[in-house]
């Protein structure tokens, strides 16, 4: 895919002083979802404010889309950026929020009313849309922040913790919402501590610690490569203890747990494809009765916590 | 979208910005001597031309310029970009398709239409107070050189307006704390009258001093350390401010142009 399509970091770095942001990231972000993971100070939001122009590399060069970082005017018009920052303009109401900044872009008064509604719509706040943002709820302020990143339409769209303060109803819906635009070719970039849900959505995976990038890719794909901790398997059966008993014989088993409802295993295995041999064979030579085969930590969480380790923050 | 376009759009939105209850301090310092004006019309009597005339020309000249328009500007100006920092809002404007410089150029458009519109009107109003109150006043507003005199008055508001304007927007951005570099103009516009000849050039006062229609006495124990310094020619007065002011404010937009939005730092 050409780098016109994408978003190209080449050894970037930024510094803030003699801080840290982040060190020479090398990235190349297809379209669709990718989630940027890693606890506080890992530069998930350096990251996003250096592809939004909001702050500039220290060293290396980086594209959004083929544009580079500090081409304001149109990283404006085909980027939207939803910031972690809860504040807004004194007095403004969520649609007049919205409204202004399309003036911003230079829409037309009757084409910015329709993008405000749209956009407003989009988020479930059209009912709210109406009162200050001062009496918004948190989570009210969240959507009304992402209504103006996306009432331009933009190309690539990047959300700094976007299910902050949402409730569960309203993050299944954001989450639906990304998932439809990203379907629409779009890149949605975000940043997230709530991991399983980032999981259940990303198409591609940043890991990042203390400003560097750990591991990046599909999440499968990241899993396989974490070869010092064993992939873990859960295998849904009829007979555990006979399974279990098969299983043990294989070099590249470390462990085999019985599932404490009693109707299945989990397994650690060093080499994936080397058990699916084996519990092949075996379920013909005996013929247990198979129902399920699932990687039990082939997920953003598990693979968090083998690369960054357990003090962190995620959940 | 043509150039002038987006300066149009970000002036539009400062301009609604600012008519708030958060504005009127402005008000109550363009207006203030009209306050004081009025209950001089209506306490004191034998009103005299001259020295009516003498009264408005020092509150134009002492009040207005280097008190009215000078922290007038100040709270407006510097607030323009810096308040943004503070209230963490500036990323709203940066992540719009508009280049800074005319984010930059609108803001300071709409803080030069605001300042000049409250204290243009401030002065006009003082004005027609101070001559309206006695017939002579009213004599020389209708068929006096009163006209031209209000001509000078409000083209020295525009001029200061536009000249302070400009250096505090740009401390505003250059100085992490423009309080201490807005204090020092302030004692150096005070002193002006006391500098030696090529010292008073280096400031506003100096250039709207050949604008003002009246030129006071300087009396008293200041006309001992009052230096005279040859005037400057009324057209060099108005282009120089005017070019000050170009250069002061592509000055602040090289530094608009660098500014990171990192409002930890700030």
């Amino acid at each position: 895919m050409s780098a016109d399509r994408r978003i190209v970091f080449e050894d970037v770095s930024k510094f803030y002083g003699e801080v840290l942001g982040v060190n020479r990231v090398t990235l190349s972000l297809p379209p669709g979802i990718t989630s940027l993971v890693g606890p506080n100070g890992s530069g998930k939001t350096t990251l996003m404010n250096l592809m939004t122009g909001l702050i500039r590399p220290t060293r290396g060069r980086l594209s959004v889309l083929g544009l580079a970082a500090d081409d304001s005017v149109e990283l404006g018009r085909r980027v939207g950026y939803c910031t972690q920052f809860d504040s807004f303009p004194r007095g403004v109401t969520g649609r007049s929020f919205v409204r202004g900044w399309l003036g911003l872009h230079g829409r037309e008064a009757k084409e910015a009313d329709r993008l405000t509604a749209e956009a407003l719509d989009r988020v479930g706040m059209t009912d709210a849309a109406d009162r200050k943002v001062a009496a918004y709820s948190k989570g009210m302020r969240q959507r009304i922040r992402l209504a103006l990143a996306l009432s331009h339409r933009p190309e690539v769209l990047v959300l700094d913790e976007p299910l902050n303060g949402l409730d569960p109803m309203a993050r299944a819906e954001c989450l639906a919402l990304f998932q439809g635009l990203a379907g629409e070719g779009l890149h949605v970039v975000i940043s997230s501590h709530i991991l399983h849900e980032v999981d259940r959505v990303s198409d591609h995976v940043v890991l990042l610690s203390h400003g560097y990038v750990v591991a990046e890719g599909q999440i499968h794909d990241v899993r396989t490569e974490v070869t010092d901790h064993p992939m873990q398997m859960l295998v849904r059966c009829n007979r555990p203890h006979l399974l279990a008993a098969g299983l043990f014989a294989a070099d590249h088993v470390v462990e085999v747990r019985i599932h404490p409802d009693g109707k299945g295993l989990l397994v650690r295995t060093r080499d994936a494809a080397a058990f699916h041999r084996q519990l092949n064979r075996i379920v013909l030579e005996t013929e247990i009765g198979l129902e399920a085969v699932s990687p039990a930590d082939d997920d953003v969480g598990a693979v968090y916590q083998y690369l960054i380790g357990s003090d962190t923050e995620a959940v | 979208m043509s150039a002038l376009r987006p300066v149009w759009a970000v002036m539009r939105m400062e301009l609604r910005r600012g008519v708030s209850w958060r504005s009127l301090w402005l008000f109550a310092m363009a207006f203030a001597p009209v306050v004081i004006i009025t209950a001089h019309a209506i306490a004191d009597h034998g009103h005299s031309l001259e020295n009516e005339t003498l009264i408005i020309n020092g509150i134009l000249q002492f009040y207005y310029v280097r008190c009215g328009i000078f922290f007038g500007c100040l709270g407006l100006f510097l607030r323009l970009v810096r308040g943004e920092i503070a209230e963490r809002t500036l990323h709203y404007l940066f992540l719009a398709p508009v280049r800074r410089e005319a984010l930059l150029v609108g803001k300071f458009l709409a803080g030069v239409v605001t300042t000049v519109l409250v204290f243009g009107t401030g002065v006009l109003a003082s004005f027609l107070v101070m001559y309206g109150h006695f017939p002579e006043g009213r004599a020389f507003l209708t068929h006096g050189p009163a006209l031209a005199h209000l001509r000078l008055d409000l083209l020295v508001v525009l001029l200061a307006c536009l000249g302070y304007g400009a250096v505090f927007l740009a401390f505003s951005l250059l100085f992490k704390n423009p309080v201490v570099p807005a204090v020092l103009l302030a004692f150096w516009e005070g002193v002006n009258g006391v500098l030696p000849a090529w010292l008073k050039h280096l400031s506003v006062t100096f250039y709207l001093k050949p604008l003002f229609p009246v030129e006071l006495p300087i009396t008293g124990v200041w006309s001992l350390f009052t230096v005279v310094a040859e005037p400057t020619p009324v057209w060099l007065a108005v282009s120089g401010l005017i070019a000050f002011t170009c250069v002061v404010v592509a000055l602040a937009c090289r530094r608009m142009r660098r500014i990171e939005v990192s409002y930890s730092s700030d």
